[in-house]
């Protein structure tokens, strides 16, 4: 039951989108078409789940402080909280990588569908932000950081789906020519944004 | 001479960052409620892009191309790290305002753009400038943002009391929706809608 309440409060409640903007450039540049976005959508989601509960470990064995004790007493008092960022940044990397070169071997088919996406991830500020707002929220167990995770992305994937979905349409409508392309596609994400804001008042 | 002057004046206006290249937009529109994050950010911002343009151009002839993307990651993370713990340290009330958007710097589009764009084909002081410049071209709109924000949204500049007491007496209200994050996108949106007005050569054909 916690887990459904986390999963359906990160989904729509606390949206990583609308409200802390992550994820926003690819989110404004790979959302001219329903199928493209889509598929970001589905390769964030992924790299989410599998990163968050990596990271998880890492911040509560290696990480925090007194995060050593399992090497020994003289451990005790080693902080490397410091190095988080680094860390995170090398696990995203490098898990990027391998799940790019796993794609590629055992699923070609969605690896061609993917393709570029994949290695733009690695960058894509959604994945990092979900790893840093873990370690903020000091989640109880790794499961929960994996609902955590799998609750941002599929958030992620449903506002650049509607992102996509809105775009392919608005190509019939007259806008000023001012506005045409980026300057509509702000507006849009900010009207679309201030329509989600009404899930905020929910309790769970 | 004038090269290198355009390096840092062009971001600024006809290429900028955040209005045409629409690189950075995360970290823009989530510090922009207030105007002192705003300005802090800015300023890490172009710190951080200006070095590692450097030390990627230095290191240009070094980096195998297969694996430039991590050695890329590895130096900006250094010098946010560094950022990140100065702030703590010196600032620590902005630091907190901050919160997990100075991490975001590394993931900031605009610095691994300028690194590849620019910085992997380019001389360490040119390289220099053009991140100087292109970090200008982003805090520029970031306080502009943060500006009509502020304004609007709390009456206040950099926490001092601007609109004056007897205009609320007088019945003025703060526009509360300012301060929501989805107001920021639609700012922006009118920045780059004036300044496509004012540029006609900016604007972009195709309908969507």
């Amino acid at each position: 039951m916690e887990f459904f309440r986390l999963f359906i409060k990160s989904v729509f409640v606390d949206n990583m989108i609308f409200a802390y903007f992550l994820g926003m450039c690819s989110y404004l540049a790979v959302s001219k078409n329903v199928k493209t976005a889509f598929g970001l959508g589905i390769a964030v989601t992924f790299m989410l789940v599998v990163t968050i509960p990596l990271n998880y470990m890492l911040n509560k064995y290696v990480l925090e402080p007194g995060a050593l004790a399992w090497l020994g007493d003289s451990f005790k008092d080693v902080d490397m909280s410091f190095l988080a960022l680094i860390m995170f940044i090398a696990v995203i990397a490098s898990g990027t990588q391998l799940v790019e070169m796993a794609v590629e071997k055992f699923a070609p088919a969605l690896y061609n569908s993917l393709g570029i996406f994949l290695p733009l991830i690695a960058v894509n500020c959604a994945i990092l932000g979900g790893a840093l707002f873990m370690q903020q929220r000091d989640f109880a167990s790794c499961w929960t950081a994996t609902v955590y995770g799998a609750g941002s992305g599929i958030r992620w994937l449903l506002a650049i789906v509607g992102l996509a979905a809105i775009r392919e349409k608005i190509a019939y409508s007259n806008i000023p020519p001012a506005l045409r392309g980026v300057g509509i596609t702000f507006i849009i994400t900010g009207l679309m944004g201030i329509a989600f804001m009404s899930f905020m008042g929910i309790k769970l | 001479m004038a090269n290198l002057k355009k390096l840092i004046i062009e971001p600024l206006r006809k290429t900028n960052p955040v209005t045409v290249l629409v690189l950075g937009i995360c970290s823009c529109l989530a510090v922009t409620a207030q105007l002192k994050p705003a300005l802090v950010m800015g300023l890490s911002v172009t710190v951080v892009t200006a070095l590692s343009n450097f030390i990627i151009s230095l290191l240009r002839k070094g980096i195998p191309n297969r694996i430039r993307i991590i050695v890329q990651l590895v130096v900006v993370a250094t010098l946010v790290i560094l950022i990140d713990q100065f702030l703590k340290a010196f600032a620590y009330d902005v630091s907190k305002q901050l919160s997990v958007y100075v991490g975001l710097i590394i993931t900031n589009c605009i610095i691994m753009g300028r690194l590849e764009a620019f910085a992997l084909s380019h001389g360490p002081g040119e390289s220099f400038l053009d991140g100087l410049g292109n970090g200008l071209g982003y805090s520029l709109i970031l306080v502009i943002v943060a500006f009509f924000r502020e304004l609007f949204g709390s009456g206040t500049l950099l926490g001092y009391q601007v609109i004056p007491q007897s205009f609320y007496e007088a019945g003025y209200q703060n526009n509360g929706l300012m301060i929501l994050p989805p107001m920021a996108l639609i700012v922006v949106g009118v920045i780059i809608w004036i300044q496509r007005t004012r540029n006609p050569e900016m604007q972009e054909n195709n309908q969507n």
